[in-house]
């Protein structure tokens, strides 16, 4: 897929911020001191008086996201996942999922691929965090393009949200007429014999590793669970039911995760045998995000074991 | 129509007693911060702020959320008093079903502006609020009430950095001074002390007084609100229980109910039921 256009999910976030800026003069955007990383300094530019720097206060962004929130205003704060979900989360708990703020926790440098950060950057647990919250909205974009239609949706909403967003570029696997919708999981590869449910940069993979099945005789389905929370249900439940198995992919620990949230649906409703692909109750380290993906083994090569795993 | 000191006193009295009455019929709560906090708040809505209890919402209203949320009794006596809602439903706080909860629900209850309980957030929504307010170009005050414990949060630090450099002058925050803590005196546990020199360090205008003399506080309100290019701290010193001699400075009645015989002689020394 080395020809394969790459985005990074940040870029499309920064881009839509700017874009929606014009739409909605009630959006303030907050960044604590990575407005150049997380890409909120394309909205910063075109809204200085919209934006809001907190500093190197992630808790203090979002206690304060709250309170804008509830004088009348979209919010949509901004940090690295580690340090938004991570640091953040009783503030998230307490003053913006309990009281249903309207604010959007828009949370770059998601999972391994930060890179060569190493472990302290490298957060496995923000997704468990948030999608145990009351109300609380999770999604994990799969590329640029739905980046941006998710967060239009989620943005016309009221109350609160988190959204995973990436660093490093990923392939553009929509396009962007695609019809997406929060917690309708998209079947991109029907299949028959195992099922492939991914999820943020996993889909890309996903959609390879299909390929790479195929050529192999086997049929696998793919889903995108771009949306974590509501989950899609109906997608699991129909996955379970017609394939033989389903493999989960995330970049993510898979206590918690995708795969947790998959496996409790099954469990209750349609049993079956699930392979988890995604990070093994393990800390990360230092390395290209390739290397990294292959070592803790997030890759196509580790989606097609799993579903063979499986047969 | 703004009331005398005698009538505020007299008003702050029975939100004491409401305040036990309530935490006693619980059988839970935290007296202590509670009788506390009351002056405070007793002058702030009735004498200061610009709200209107028909109408909760009210546009450009004055905002006070209690960062110490914990004192939430002296809070709901002091919006019943104020017309928010019924003096009698303050006898269902803390039970099932109540609007009332153990920690202010902006959700359930009328004239709460903020959900508070986890300490230090309180603060930070309020500094939140203010620069929304800032944004938007509606001239009014956000006020929060913390608690001197509260302030080893490190989140109102953050907030406090956040305050001063957008030059918040339509934020005052109010600290009930009262040097006590579930584990012991505030000085000991972990020493807060000077407050208002680290609030002035912090790009803080600040003003210490009684937090018990209605009439100091009305005076320092006053000299708060005409500080035109920064973020106001009042340090209002305070007694935690203040008006029942045996809950007065004692770290022991920060969270615990009084019985049936300790409320009786509780009334009786706030002046008994009139």
């Amino acid at each position: 897929m080395a020809d394969v256009k790459k985005i990074a999910t940040r870029q499309a976030f920064g881009e839509f911020l700017a874009e929606y800026g014009a739409e909605r003069k009630d959006l303030i955007a907050m960044s604590a001191d990575l407005s150049g990383s997380n890409k909120t300094d394309i909205f910063e530019k075109a809204y200085p008086e919209r934006f809001i720097e907190a500093g190197i206060s992630e808790q203090d962004m979002l206690a304060e996201a709250a309170g804008i929130a509830h004088s009348g205003h979209v919010v949509a704060a901004s940090s690295f996942a580690m340090f938004a979900a991570g640091r953040g989360y009783e503030i998230i708990r307490n003053s913006i999922a309990h009281t249903n703020a309207n604010v959007k926790v828009c949370a770059t440098h998601g999972g391994i691929t930060v890179g060569e950060d190493g472990a302290s950057h490298q957060t496995f647990e923000d997704i468990a965090l948030m999608r145990v919250l009351p109300g609380m909205t999770v999604i994990n974009p799969a590329d640029a393009v739905s980046t941006k239609i998710l967060l239009r949706e989620e943005f016309e909403r009221e109350g609160c949200a988190y959204i995973r967003l990436g660093r490093a570029g990923v392939p553009v696997v929509y396009d962007e007429n695609a019809d997406i919708r929060i917690g309708k999981a998209m079947t991109l590869k029907e299949g028959s014999d195992v099922a492939v449910i991914a999820t943020g940069i996993m889909v890309a993979a996903a959609l390879e590793a299909a390929e790479n099945l195929a050529a192999e005789g086997i049929s696998a389905r793919v889903i995108d669970m771009h949306t974590i929370k509501p989950i899609d249900e109906d997608a699991i439940i129909k996955a379970a039911s017609e394939c033989k198995g389903i493999v989960t992919a995330e970049e993510h620990s898979v206590i918690g995760g995708l795969g947790g949230a998959v496996a409790e649906v099954t469990a209750a409703k349609s049993p079956c045998r699930i392979a988890m692909v995604g990070q093994h109750d393990c800390f990360g380290e230092s390395g290209k995000p390739a290397e990294l993906l292959e070592k803790y083994g997030m890759t196509a090569t580790d989606i097609v074991s799993a579903a063979k795993s499986l047969l | 129509m703004l009331k005398t000191v005698q009538e505020l006193n007299e008003i702050a009295r029975k939100v004491r007693i409401d305040a036990l009455k309530g935490i006693h019929a619980a059988g839970a709560g935290h007296p202590g911060g509670s009788l506390s906090v009351t002056d405070i708040l007793v002058s702030l809505y009735f004498n200061v702020m610009n709200v209107d209890p028909e109408n909760p919402d009210m546009q450009g209203r004055d905002r006070l959320i209690l960062s110490k949320g914990h004192a939430a009794p002296a809070l709901y006596a002091t919006l019943a008093h104020r017309g928010f809602f019924d003096t009698s439903e303050l006898l269902t706080l803390r039970k099932l079903g109540s609007r009332l909860q153990g920690h202010p629900s902006m959700e359930l209850c009328p004239g709460v502006e903020m959900s508070t309980g986890s300490l230090g957030q309180g603060f930070s929504v309020a500094v939140g609020m203010a620069i929304a307010d800032k944004i938007d170009g509606i001239d009014r005050k956000t006020f929060v009430v913390t608690g001197d414990g509260e302030l080893q949060e490190g989140l109102i630090w953050e907030a406090a950095l956040s305050a001063a450099s957008h030059g918040l002058n339509n934020l005052i925050a109010v600290v009930d001074w009262n040097n006590l803590q579930i584990d012991g005196r505030v000085d000991d546990v972990k020493k807060v002390d000077p407050i208002d020199a680290k609030f002035a360090a912090f790009g803080w205008e600040t003003f210490v007084c009684s937090g018990h003399d209605m009439q100091e506080l009305l005076d320092t309100y006053q000299k708060a609100l005409s500080v035109t290019d920064k973020p106001v701290c009042i340090v209002a010193k305070t007694i935690k229980g203040c008006g029942v001699s045996f809950m007065e400075d004692k770290a022991g009645w920060h969270g615990k109910a009084p019985d049936d015989e300790q409320l009786a002689q509780a009334i009786s020394e706030l002046g008994g039921d009139r």
